[in-house]
């Protein structure tokens, strides 16, 4: 009887497995609202969530991995006659068996999901002084015009430490814009307007493709992220201005949400 | 002669002999072979267009075509065959049809004209569907055929892809109606159903999703056509449709659909595994319980196949919450499998370095799967080939590696004769090595970027990883397509030439299929009933009772 209510505490006490992984996500000091993420751009959060991630499963595959070669090496059949002697599991430990591991699989996966939270919660929350650019994806080229009306193909141009949000629709068929250097897909559909974010913080170019199948040139449609510094940007924007006069009058108010 | 179906002291006549007994039966056992027979040329032929893919991606600019069409249309006959021709019909149709009706000790399937019509359903959507290749408006919009570029004319003939997926989807679901049954009813006397080997539970989970989603997505298909040639507008936004409920619908049947394949793959590694340790499957009710839970588990995840679709942000956090707990029925299997290695007495025989393979590379697929996971992570990897590397260890590749360590099992029982075993040996480890240089290198271009479905990749031209990833996948390539077709002409050499088996139970299993039957199990299986004795179990090694046999009418004496 004694050992029965003792396996009960303990099982009980298995439970609050997964609460670990999560209690020593909060004592890390992670940032909780989006004023926190300021300076921290999302796509180095994301780099560092996927190598978080990666060391996770690495070492949760190696650990598997060397108890399963060591079983394979150990228990290899020695005489023509012999049988494997898996020992008989007590009720007890049959409930444990599934228990414990699901306990822990559990933990893990709650410390990945907190990781995950934050993540999306910093990738989804647009910061308040992001420039909107109108993106539209037709079959096989991606359209851009920013705040100042400045309309391209292809290549989109941004500012060094402004943050940037797409608002984005399909002329045609589904598209999806990914910008590798900032970690962003999201997918372009006629009929609904859907946006992602990110945050130039170096001067670069970057490449831009189309993550969904979008028929023959599917991988002819790719572009260029050129990320200026202000004195540059602020060249190509008189520049801009200059070899299309039009452009000027359009007011930086206009956004694509009313254009659309 | 070494044909398929047996001579052997069933003593009931009506083995088929002419071509026309061979179409027209109505034994699983025939049907079962008829599965096999379709998924592996279906293999072949999108195994070829696996090839000329990457042949084709094997170095910057075209390769062997620049033809953006040509490629599309080989991508689309790779994923769709690859899965609805050799998978889905390897495991649900031929381990299904040809394992399980003996496995539970049953004289046939519940519904033997059922299950013809079946198969010849298969045959029938897979002749259609190779017929994409040859006529003029071919279909080259995926295996997942997404609105609104399925309503395109670009796309080709669409109503080709929906009448391949609904006539598959209906050779599923009598496929599945008919499993159940046979599972249900057919199961011979003294059998509980914790007494069934763990691929009758895998196999008969899998029919049950397959029954509950199929129907699902036979309805996004038809939705297109209806979309398409009649001018119905449930997909498009101009008339109030959604492009998305697509997306949602196609889903809902094809995430569970993953789990259709995984349950009776991982069922036969634990046959294999199981018998080759001559031990008892760790934890055996824990471990179908685990398999159970598939069924509710799978329904509730199928956004993450769609994170970056603009769907709600609310709906993205839940369904990574949902996608996660897979891992605990998953992690549970896993842990079955290690520990039915536990104090066991392992023989490497050649469908256990199959089996092996394909547990390692389910290592490696599965915990690929966990960043896919978290929807914050999918942004950065959705599409790309991360996904492609993670889906083809954990789906082609193990499941192939399982599937091909089936097949070997079961070939003594269907030919009569032993494959040579230094060459199964052989193409299991090239085929192990070889996969993993085509998808291995594959997960650090995706890491850098690389989109799926792209005939090429010129704006990553200066990028190294890359540019040597896809160099070499493509040599990779080499090993596995040697490998793979060696594999082949192991079999065919084993059919007609192997070694004449002495034994009906050449691996020393405890399952029925192996321990009541002849050498190649006639007509009805088993010469009269057979009856499992009390305390009787698949993977009891030490002490397990004899099956027992009715007493023949007018006739003394038991089996053999
Ligand atoms: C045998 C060796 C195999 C090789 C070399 C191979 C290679 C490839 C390649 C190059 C792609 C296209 C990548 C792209 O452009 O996005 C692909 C896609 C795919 N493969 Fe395989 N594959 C193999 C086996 C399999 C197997 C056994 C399956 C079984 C399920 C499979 C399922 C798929 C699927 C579903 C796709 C995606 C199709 C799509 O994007 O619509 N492959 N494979
Ligand atoms: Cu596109
Ligand atoms: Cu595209």
């Amino acid at each position: 009887m004694k050992v029965k209510s003792l396996m009960h505490k303990v099982m009980g006490a298995m439970l609050a497995l997964p609460l670990i992984p999560s209690l020593a996500h909060a004592f890390q000091a992670a940032p909780a609202t989006r004023a926190d993420y300021n300076g921290w751009t999302p796509h180095e959060h994301w780099d560092e969530v996927w190598h978080e991630t990666m060391w996770d499963i690495t070492i949760l595959g190696v650990v598997f991995a060397i108890i399963t070669i060591a079983f394979m090496v150990i228990y290899v059949r020695k005489g023509h006659g012999e049988r494997g002697k898996l020992p008989q599991l007590s009720p007890q430990a049959k409930l444990g068996w599934v228990v414990i591991p699901c306990m822990l699989f559990l933990g893990d996966d709650l410390f990945l999901y907190v990781k995950g939270f934050d993540l999306h919660n910093h990738m989804r929350n647009v910061p308040t002084n992001a420039v909107e650019v109108k993106v539209t994806g037709s079959m096989w080229n991606w359209n851009y015009v920013d705040a100042n009306g400045i309309d391209t193909d292809n290549e989109l141009v941004v500012k060094v430490g402004t943050p940037v949000v797409l608002r984005m629709v399909s002329d045609d068929v589904l598209h999806s814009h990914y910008m590798n250097r900032y970690r962003v897909t999201e997918d372009l559909m006629p009929g609904r307007i859907t946006w992602e974010w990110f945050m130039p913080n170096e001067e670069g170019e970057s490449v831009v493709t189309c993550r969904e199948y979008c028929g023959t040139m599917h991988s002819g449609m790719y572009g260029t992220v050129k990320a200026l510094s202000e004195a540059d940007y602020d060249a190509y924007v008189a520049e801009q201005a200059a070899s299309v006069p039009s452009v000027t009058g359009v007011a930086s108010a206009a956004t694509t949400a009313d254009k659309i | 002669m070494s044909g398929f179906m047996g001579h052997e002291p069933d003593g009931k006549p009506g083995q088929p002999k002419t071509v026309k007994e061979w179409v027209f039966t109505l034994d699983h056992k025939v049907i079962g072979v008829w599965y096999l027979i379709g998924a592996i040329a279906s293999f072949v032929v999108a195994g070829l267009a696996a090839s000329a893919m990457r042949l084709e991606l094997g170095s910057v600019g075209p390769d062997i075509t620049d033809n953006g069409d040509i490629y599309n249309l080989w991508l689309t006959m790779h994923g769709a065959v690859m899965i609805l021709g050799f998978q889905i019909p390897a495991l649900l149709g031929f381990v299904a049809n040809w394992a399980v009706p003996i496995m539970v000790g049953g004289k046939d399937m519940a519904f033997p004209r059922v299950n013809a019509m079946s198969v010849w359903l298969l045959w029938s959507g897979i002749l259609l569907a190779l017929m994409n290749l040859v006529i003029p408006d071919s279909y080259n919009g995926m295996w997942t055929g997404y609105p609104p570029y399925s309503l395109t004319d670009a796309v080709g003939n669409t109503a080709l892809y929906s009448s391949v997926v609904v006539i598959l989807g209906m050779s599923s679901v009598f496929g599945a109606v008919n499993l159940a049954c046979t599972v249900a009813f057919m199961r011979c006397k003294g059998m509980g159903w914790f007494q069934m080997p763990l691929t009758v539970w895998c196999v008969f989970t899998a029919n049950v999703i397959q029954l509950i989603f199929v129907p699902v997505l036979a309805a996004s298909v038809l939705l297109l056509s209806l979309d398409k040639y009649l001018g119905f507008g449930f997909y498009n936004p101009e008339v109030g449709g959604d492009v998305l409920l697509y997306q949602n619908l196609f889903w809902f049947y094809s995430h569970p659909a993953v789990y259709v394949i995984l349950l009776p793959f991982m069922g036969i590694l634990f046959e294999i595994f199981a018998v080759s340790a001559r031990n008892d499957v760790f934890n055996y009710k824990a471990t179908v319980w685990s398999v159970i839970a598939f069924i509710p588990v799978s329904s509730d995840v199928w956004v993450h196949h769609a994170y970056v679709a603009g769907l709600p942000d609310w709906l993205r956090l839940l369904q990574t919450f949902t996608t996660l707990l897979i891992s605990l029925p998953f992690g549970l299997l896993m842990l079955s499998l290690t520990g039915t290695m536990y104090r066991g007495a392992i023989r490497y025989t050649g469908p256990m370095y199959w089996a092996v393979g394909a547990f390692f590379m389910l290592i490696i697929g599965a915990l690929t799967g966990i960043p896919n996971a978290l929807s914050a992570i999918d942004y950065g990897i959705s599409d790309s080939y991360v996904i492609m590397s993670h889906f083809h260890y954990v789906m082609a590749v193990s499941g192939g590696m399982a599937i091909f360590a089936g097949v070997f099992f079961w070939f003594p029982k269907l030919t009569g004769r032993m494959c040579n075993t230094f060459m199964t040996k052989l193409t299991a480890v090239g085929f192990f090595i070889g996969m993993n240089i085509v998808m291995g290198p594959l997960y650090f271009a995706g890491m850098e970027g690389m989109p799926r479905r792209y005939m090429d990749y010129q704006m990553f031209a200066d990028n190294a990883t890359i540019v040597s990833a896809q160099h070499w996948s493509t040599i990779g390539l080499y090993i596995t397509f040697v490998s793979a077709l060696l594999m082949i002409v192991v079999w065919l050499h084993g059919a007609i030439a192997g070694e004449k088996c002495t034994n009906a139970n050449p691996w020393g299993s405890e399952s029925l299929e192996f321990t009541a039957t002849a050498i190649i199990p006639g007509q009805g299986n088993f010469p009269t009933p057979v009856i499992c004795p009390e305390g009787w179990h698949p993977y009891n090694f030490i002490d397990n009772p004899k099956p027992e046999f009715e007493p023949h009418p007018g006739h003394t004496g038991g089996h053999h």
